[in-house]
């Protein structure tokens, strides 16, 4: 399948290479998508970035993307009818540390709708961005437990065998937080979208 | 493995728009964001986002990041022994205006040596990162500049196979962008892809 030939081609991407924090990640209150106003259920959202080896990469950078509690997102396709919640942000990006982790305090998202008559599981978008990444990653996390999770139109696109690796779990430890492994490669290689 | 495609849903439609910062007067001037000058070629750098159709993307986010005129990055891992400049600390933000059209100031970046084959140099670039109007326009990139000897070298910029689409992450000198007495003028256009945007599969 070609384009239409009067189209234009959008961009090729080139890695963002090991010096990204420079000019990206110099905010740490990206890390932060909820105000203490902010409604819903707070949790803690740990992400771990893993090579093909299981080792931690260190200099990544995750972005997050998700609706407010109610499923609503701040932007105007989203044409549910009614507002944001104003005191939460839907983006959150972090660079990994030495030990392969970033943090993220936020809310679990609502239910949104797909935009094609079905309603979604609550899931916050993702890009995985890394020095030896030529182009980014998109994945998303679902929540482990989630009654919703057997419905949602993306997730059953998913091989059923590999759909465990979009599932943040539980702590057991700690009470509100959740914790997403992105293995970029291996037999637990976590599902990748084409978006 | 192969990433598996899915049907762009509200979730793909919709993303970050702006500012999750305001930005700040010297945020395109990368010349004017410590007491003194940097050294090296002062440049401007501007051009415009479109998407596919060729529309202007309006109030969208460009982010960018480069290493200073020795071709060093102000970054506790770059140990690539040429001078840090205390003047210049290399990113930069700006937002489109209606027309799509964002201008930087800025020094041109020197090459540097990166390790990783024999005698490897980056050629002289700009790191950019746009978001678009949604989550599937998120971009990540870098521009080069025209007639760089060290392109050819560059295992990053010859990651993309087709030369024609390489040489878009060329910019062009332009003359009309050049302000007399000052600066070169460098453009650079951006095409983010579209929600429409297909694969493109097999020869033109």
């Amino acid at each position: 399948m070609s384009r239409a030939p009067d189209r234009l081609s959008g961009l090729p991407s080139q890695t963002v290479g090991p010096f990204f924090h420079l000019g990206l990640t110099g905010n740490s209150a990206l890390g932060r998508l909820a105000g203490p106003e902010a409604k819903g259920e707070r949790i803690r959202l740990r992400f771990r970035l893993l090579d093909g080896d299981g080792l931690p990469v260190p200099d990544g950078i995750i972005e997050l993307w998700q609706a407010d509690a109610s499923g609503k997102y701040n932007h105007p396709a989203d044409t549910q009818d009614r507002a944001p919640d104003p005191a939460f942000c839907g983006f959150g990006r972090l660079a990994t540390g030495a030990d392969g982790i970033c943090t993220f305090d936020t809310i679990r998202p609502g239910r949104a709708p797909d935009g094609l008559g079905t309603c979604q599981a609550a899931h916050i978008s993702v890009s995985v961005f890394a020095r030896g990444l030529l182009d980014r990653l998109s994945t998303r996390v679902y929540f482990a437990g989630d009654p919703a999770l057997a419905e949602d139109p993306v997730l059953l696109r998913v091989p059923k065998d590999r759909r465990q690796t979009l599932m943040a779990q539980p702590d057991p430890m700690s009470a509100g937080c959740w914790e997403f492994d992105v293995h970029l490669q291996g037999e637990r290689e976590t599902v990748f979208f084409d978006i | 493995m192969p990433p598996i495609p899915v049907s762009h849903t509200l979730s793909e439609l919709t993303g970050p728009l702006y500012g999750h910062n305001p930005i700040g007067g010297t945020d395109n001037d990368l010349t004017r964001q410590h007491s003194g000058e940097p050294m090296g070629e002062r440049i401007i750098v501007a051009g415009r986002v479109l998407d596919e159709d060729g529309r202007p993307i309006p109030h969208t986010l460009v982010e960018v990041w480069q290493a200073n005129a020795a071709g060093r990055y102000f970054h506790q891992r770059d140990d690539h022994a040429a001078p840090l400049d205390p003047n210049f600390t290399g990113a930069g933000r700006a937002i489109t205006d209606e027309d799509g059209t964002y201008r930087f100031v800025t020094i041109k970046p020197g090459a540097y040596p990166w390790r990783n084959h024999a005698n490897a140099w980056r050629p002289a670039h700009l790191h950019f990162s746009l978001f678009g109007p949604c989550f599937i326009t998120r971009l990540v990139t870098q521009m080069y500049f025209p007639n760089d000897p060290l392109m050819p070298f560059d295992p990053i910029s010859q990651s993309i196979p087709d030369e024609r689409a390489r040489q878009r992450l060329v910019s062009h000198f332009d003359l009309n962008l050049t302000q007399p007495e000052w600066a070169l003028g460098y453009r650079f256009d951006i095409i983010l892809r579209g929600r429409e945007a297909t694969p493109f599969e097999g020869p033109s």
